[in-house]
């Protein structure tokens, strides 16, 4: 490696993304929908579009809790909001355990009147914001090892390649198209890069310590003689609540309208409520927490700091028990993981933080495209040695690129549809709505291989660009939330995501417009033009 | 470098093999030796932290292990970008001096009444 310093950082630069590309691809795909995947389930469960808050939603809820849960040792209500249509509760039962998640009963109320709703069966956007982080059916801890590793290999690839590309700013400038194919993969590639380069750096260092004990138990093991729940309790995470104890003398619990009125006064300008938990129902020792529906800061999740506490039978304001401030270096860690989550209200940021996850999602793409385009030019360059067929690992990338980078989309877009057309009622159903993603990338793999590149391209992202455009259309054929009346009645839940899709449906036909005009006018791929010493040799 | 077509390298078996030896060992190094610095590293700052700059020891650790993938990067980085002889060297030596300080202050913990 004697080739010169940026020589060895493009060498780097080139396999650290490549080997774990497709991998990360899928990563930054269903990460960036991950931000509205509670958008993306309520757009999945049609039987909650028909719920409209008004005033009287809240105390509706608590009071059909009384009567779903009464003997049950806490309930949480999440009220609806801006992301949400419907009531979502969940009640502890008084024999489970304090910890024990898996014995929380859940149901779904209407906010409009309070009726228990049956949705269909759904993993929703949980399930591609899981897969971002866990992929699928394996061990949760391998998974998350695989996945720390890729992002592992994700920061190498950013530093490298900001190492690499000294003229970063000036690059960015600078996009080509129809100038040669090489040119222009290498400048859209620099410029999602460059255009949200504080983004990926920040997405992909917060991934790792999102792991951070999990990748690098070290210090922690050493410090703490390998007792872990010490290190959290003392660094303030998961700081467990006491467990319920409901006291033996029945009280009723005290009207929530007044607690409520106080709470809405008090964040206004946040949102209101966000949810309320109830603990000891029922009970003499009753209490009543509400939570705004916005944090108010990034650093501490669900508006961890902020909260107000009742007497459930009085209705006094009890005291909040402070929360210790953070020192700076949880607190840096903590920002930047709460960006990573996007763990704060704002719609606008919400977007920013969408687009960038596209620009990212590009940008490993198209770094994926340009390997394969940067071989074919250089084998058409070369002298007369290179007619011969086209090495296997060329080919090999070229059609996993075929089936991961036009295939996830179009496997994303068959889950969607899978979500309406399997019928309401069939058993396993969130099951079969994944086992059609699957089946429709396993597809996509594997009619790669078996179609000529260019047509390949073309096909699975034409198949991708009708599936995602016509979602607003299978809505409006399956469900009553569609744009004829989401539009007029501004329920931009339900517009958003119908128009995102057609948004998606219209950039994967652009590309397959593209891709397709040289796929069936030209005969191959023509030769590119290359000036001599052009940035082919310097970037890999 | 090796975005050359394979076949161009015919006749070049030595020249290439040792050049596959030696990005294998670079890997290796960047990836197996840069976590091992990158673990000791933040195990000494763990403790150290504590000491030199009077931080809680719940910090400590977790500005070590924030460090720590900075580190791990950069070794990898650094594995990729010096001659060939001075790799292994460069990470073996601050790793064995970390290790050793590391030791130290664990002993002299242990040792401490408390």
């Amino acid at each position: 490696m004697k080739d010169g310093f940026r020589q060895s950082m493009a060498w780097l630069h080139t396999w650290s993304g490549l080997l774990l590309g497709w991998l990360l691809f899928a990563v930054f795909l269903t990460g960036t929908v991950a931000y509205f995947r509670q958008e993306v389930t309520a757009w999945m469960q049609p039987e909650l579009h028909g719920s409209v808050a008004d005033a009287g939603t809240a105390e509706r809820a608590v009071e059909r809790m009384g009567r779903i849960a009464p003997d049950a040792a806490q309930w949480t209500i999440a009220l609806p909001g801006e992301r949400t249509p419907a009531v979502s509760v969940s009640w502890r039962p008084a024999d489970a355990k304090p910890n024990d998640r898996a014995a929380l009963k859940r149901a779904t109320l209407d906010a409009g009147t309070g009726e228990v709703l049956e949705p269909r069966e759904t993993a929703g956007g949980n399930f591609l914001y899981r897969f971002h982080f866990e992929l699928y059916g394996m061990p949760r801890e391998t998974a998350r090892w695989i996945i720390g590793i890729a992002t592992m290999a994700m920061l190498v690839a950013i530093v490298s390649g900001i190492i690499t590309h000294r003229r970063i700013f000036k690059d960015f400038f600078t996009f080509r198209p129809e100038k040669s194919p090489l040119r222009s993969w290498m400048d859209g590639h620099v410029a999602a890069a460059v255009l949200a380069l504080p983004f990926h750096l920040m997405i992909t260092y917060s991934g790792l310590l999102l792991f951070m004990t999990m990748l690098m138990p070290w210090a922690v093991d050493l410090a703490y003689d390998g007792n872990r729940q010490t290190y959290f309790a003392e660094s303030g995470f998961r700081r467990a609540a006491p467990a319920p104890r409901p006291a033996p003398q029945a009280a009723p619990l005290t009207p929530v309208a007044p607690l409520l009125a106080e709470a809405e006064r008090q964040w206004a300008d946040r949102g209101g409520v966000g949810t309320i938990t109830v603990t000891n129902p029922g009970r003499a020792n009753a209490t009543i927490e509400l939570r705004p529906a916005a944090a108010d800061s990034i650093g501490r999740g669900g508006g961890g700091t902020e909260r107000l506490l009742f007497d459930g039978v009085t209705g006094r304001t009890l005291e909040v028990p402070p929360t210790d401030p953070q020192p700076g270096a949880m607190a840096t860690g903590n920002y930047l993981m709460g960006l990573h989550l996007a763990r704060f209200a704002g719609p606008g940021m919400r977007w920013l933080f969408f687009v960038s996850g596209v620009a990212g999602t590009v940008m490993v793409g198209s770094g994926l495209i340009l390997w394969v385009v940067k071989r074919r030019s250089q084998r058409s360059r070369a002298d007369n040695r290179a007619d011969g067929p086209e090495p296997f690992g060329h080919r090999l990338a070229d059609r996993l690129n075929i089936g991961v980078v036009a295939g996830l989309p179009l496997a994303v877009a068959a889950f969607f549809w899978a979500n309406r057309l399997l019928p309401a009622g069939l058993e396993e159903r969130a099951g079969w709505e994944i086992g059609v993603f699957f089946l429709a990338w396993a597809a996509a793999l594997l009619h790669a291989p078996l179609r000529p590149s260019r047509r390949g391209w073309a096909e699975q992202l034409w198949a991708g660009a009708a599936l995602f455009a016509l979602l607003p259309v299978l809505n409006a054929a399956t469900a009553a939330g569609h744009l004829g009346n989401s539009l007029p009645a501004g329920n931009w839940l339900l517009a958003g995501f119908d128009l995102t899709a057609l948004a998606a449906g219209l950039l994967l036909g652009f590309a397959a417009r593209k891709v397709g005009r040289n796929a069936f006018s030209r005969k191959a791929a023509s030769a590119p033009v290359l000036p001599a010493g052009a940035v082919a040799e310097e970037l890999t | 470098m090796t975005t050359l077509p394979s076949r161009m390298k015919a006749g070049l078996a030595g020249a290439d093999g040792r050049r596959r030896l030696d990005v294998a060992s670079r890997c290796l190094a960047g990836i197996g030796g840069g976590y091992a610095l990158a673990a000791v590293a933040a195990m000494f700052l763990a403790l150290a932290l504590p000491l030199a700059l009077a931080m809680p020891r719940a910090e400590a650790v977790y500005t070590a292990t924030m460090l720590s993938f900075a580190i791990h990067a950069g070794a990898i980085v650094w594995a990729f970008s010096v001659r060939a002889r001075r790799v292994w060297p460069g990470l073996l030596v601050p790793a064995l001096l970390l290790g050793g300080g590391t030791w130290l202050l664990h002993g002299l913990q242990q040792g401490a009444p408390s």
